[in-house]
């Protein structure tokens, strides 16, 4: 097994904790309670004597607990799959390189010479996690529908179990983009305490309904799947094709007009001429059924539904629309970061956590990066994040505790 | 009105910025301050090294904010002619607009919002009057260009120049008083005529209460 890229922490194996054994399950927003509980999750660097150095990456609604390197399981189908990014960088097989792996590493923006990163796959997930397609112990078979709606407070809470059983009592910084800058966000308000500073990067701190609005198409998609039956399709035909068409809609929303003008144009695949037939005719077309078939070979149709509603819960002000309340016992320092073309996170939305956070009187640090990526420019614009990212950090890491 | 400047901050060095070593002195220890305009953060260093204050700056340039996050600043990435409006009234004992009110769309609004934030503000830029200047425009009829003003006219930054009689005409205009006025030549302290031999105004300024009484 040769994996010599230079920056990568190399070959790493995704772990496994298992905590909130009945009758001590850990209760959720919705009134219900889950246990046990299992989060996979990975480490890279070393966490140093004192126990400062730790920082947790959040991954987004497809991500997983393989942030970085190269995974140990030669049948894993990596979360890295996504976007512009997947294609030929390297020689190592993309499919089995972590989905921050351009941003956590040896001498990259997260150092793992300097910092102990850990990535945490999500409650309501399937990829190692417990979520509806895991087995209920009391039942014997999946969950499916019986799982309990988790929330974005819930996926943080369970972290929170996983940070203290590896002995960090601080974070030195929670990062993450989409998804994961929401639980970054989280974190700060319900654990003030032990986290020193947080990086949200192409998120909000509510879900707009514009984003509720897609969200709820992707799950009308896998819904009207005939075999989707009502969640309860495990060991069954499952409803791929609508995971599919639910991967492809949200897949546009990631990219941005001017990349697909600039990847794709009106290109086609593999003609000269119209088909004048259903077939595949353009690139764009092409690209978008690759990104359904590759997405349904990894994900759970149900996940997706209870992610999805995670994210559209997701609301810091809970309702009242004062942002400013809800950061009032926040002690970290923040480095918010948006992107110039990122129409599902616009930059109001970073711009309305940084006013929020100012009013607080907290240390903020806010960059709008000029980008054509669209949303997936988290993944994608590794330099500028890492001007950014690389000096808060060690500026953090220097500075006292207060 | 001119303050004499102390010989040591008037010694070349500091990149021949005597400016910011001079704003320097005008602030307060322990203060707070919001550099607009911060560029890469060079002043803000200066302050917080000599001064001890809590600095903060708004910058519009990507660079410059990457600069300034790679020496440990905090810094927020705007536009100022979209206005302080992140910022509630009074959150700063001093917000500092250095050699950037030239540049801005909207110079008056800046400085009123400078003033909403801040206790004091600190405005300093090039003298469009200065003597050298005059003659370029007199005797070649040329737009002027000298070390402050380096840039050709098509594609300087500096769309609203100004000279150091406007900016106190503006001042009394708008209710602004001016607490203290210093008028540089290079290195050297200017006393007589400053709108002529000034290279550089620098300002202390404050928003004239209708309530305060007493004050000169």
């Amino acid at each position: 097994m040769r994996f010599s890229e230079e920056g990568s922490v190399g070959i790493v194996t995704t772990q496994y904790f298992t905590f909130a054994h009945p009758p001590n399950e850990m209760p959720l927003d919705s009134g219900e309670k889950l246990g046990p509980i299992t989060l996979a999750y990975e480490t890279y660097g070393e966490l140093n004597e004192a126990r400062d150095n730790a920082i947790l990456a959040c991954h987004a609604l497809s991500g997983d607990a393989h942030a970085a390197g190269i995974s140990a399981d030669p049948s894993g189908i990596s979360a890295a799959d996504i976007g512009f990014g997947a294609e030929g960088k390297g020689k190592v097989d993309r499919s089995r390189i972590g989905w921050w792996d351009n941003m956590i590493g040896p001498g990259k923006a997260f150092d793992t010479n300097r910092y102990f990163v850990v990535c945490s796959n999500i409650i309501g997930g399937c990829r190692g996690s417990t979520g509806p397609s895991s087995i209920n112990p009391a039942t014997g078979r999946p969950y499916g529908l019986s799982f309990p709606v988790v929330t974005v407070a819930d996926m943080v809470r369970a972290q929170k179990h996983l940070v203290d059983y590896l002995g960090i009592r601080r974070l030195l910084c929670v990062a993450g983009g989409s998804l994961g800058g929401m639980q970054a966000l989280q974190w700060t308000v319900s654990y003030p305490d032990m986290v020193r500073s947080c990086i949200p990067i192409a998120t909000t701190a509510r879900l707009s309904a514009q984003g509720i609005a897609f969200d709820e198409v992707g799950r009308q998609a896998i819904m009207a799947d005939q075999n989707w039956h009502g969640g309860d399709y495990y060991g069954k035909n499952t409803p791929l094709p609508g995971l599919g068409v639910a991967r492809m809609l949200a897949h546009i929303t990631y990219l941005s007009d001017e990349s697909m003008r600039q990847k794709f144009g009106r290109r086609l695949r593999n003609r000269e001429k119209y088909g004048y037939d259903f077939s595949i005719d353009f690139e764009v077309e092409s690209y978008l059924r690759h990104q359904g078939d590759s997405f349904i070979r990894r994900f759970d149709a149900n996940s997706y539904l209870y992610i999805t509603k995670a994210i559209d819960y997701f609301d810091l002000t809970n309702g009242d629309g004062f942002l400013s309340k809800a950061f009032r016992n926040v002690k970290a320092r923040f480095l918010v970061i948006s992107f110039s073309s990122d129409w599902l996170y616009p930059s109001y939305q970073s711009k309305e956590i940084v006013k929020a956070l100012k009013a607080n009187g907290i240390d903020v640090s806010y960059c709008e990066i000029p980008s054509s990526y669209g949303h997936d420019a988290f993944l994608l614009e590794e330099e500028a994040q890492t001007h950014l990212i690389r000096g808060f950090l060690a500026y953090t890491a220097a500075g006292k505790d207060l | 009105m001119a303050t004499t400047v102390d010989r040591e901050i008037a010694a070349p060095g500091l990149n021949g910025r005597v400016d910011l070593r001079l704003i320097c002195q005008l602030v307060e220890k322990g203060s707070t301050v919001l550099d607009l305009g911060c560029g890469d953060g060079e002043l803000m260093e200066l302050l917080i090294r000599e001064r001890q204050v809590k600095a903060r700056g708004v910058e519009i340039s990507e660079e410059g904010i990457y600069a300034c996050i790679s020496r440990g600043l905090s810094v927020h990435h705007s536009d100022l002619d979209e206005g302080l409006e992140d910022y509630p009234d009074g959150s700063f004992d001093y917000v500092i607009l250095s050699q950037t009110l030239q540049a801005v769309y909207k110079p008056k609004m800046v400085l009123l919002e400078m003033l909403r934030v801040g206790r004091l503000g600190i405005v300093t830029f090039p003298n469009f009057a200065y003597w050298q200047v005059r003659l370029q425009l007199a005797l070649r009829g040329r737009m002027p260009k000298t070390g402050d003003l380096p840039y050709e006219w098509y594609d300087t930054p500096n769309i609203h120049l100004t000279t150091i009689s406007d900016f106190l005409a503006l001042c009394r205009q708008e209710g602004i008083s001016v607490v203290k006025a210093l008028y540089l030549s290079g290195t050297r302290s200017v006393t007589l005529f400053p709108n002529l031999l000034a290279r550089t105004g620098i300002f202390v300024i404050q928003k004239r209460s209708p309530l305060s009484l007493g004050e000169g």
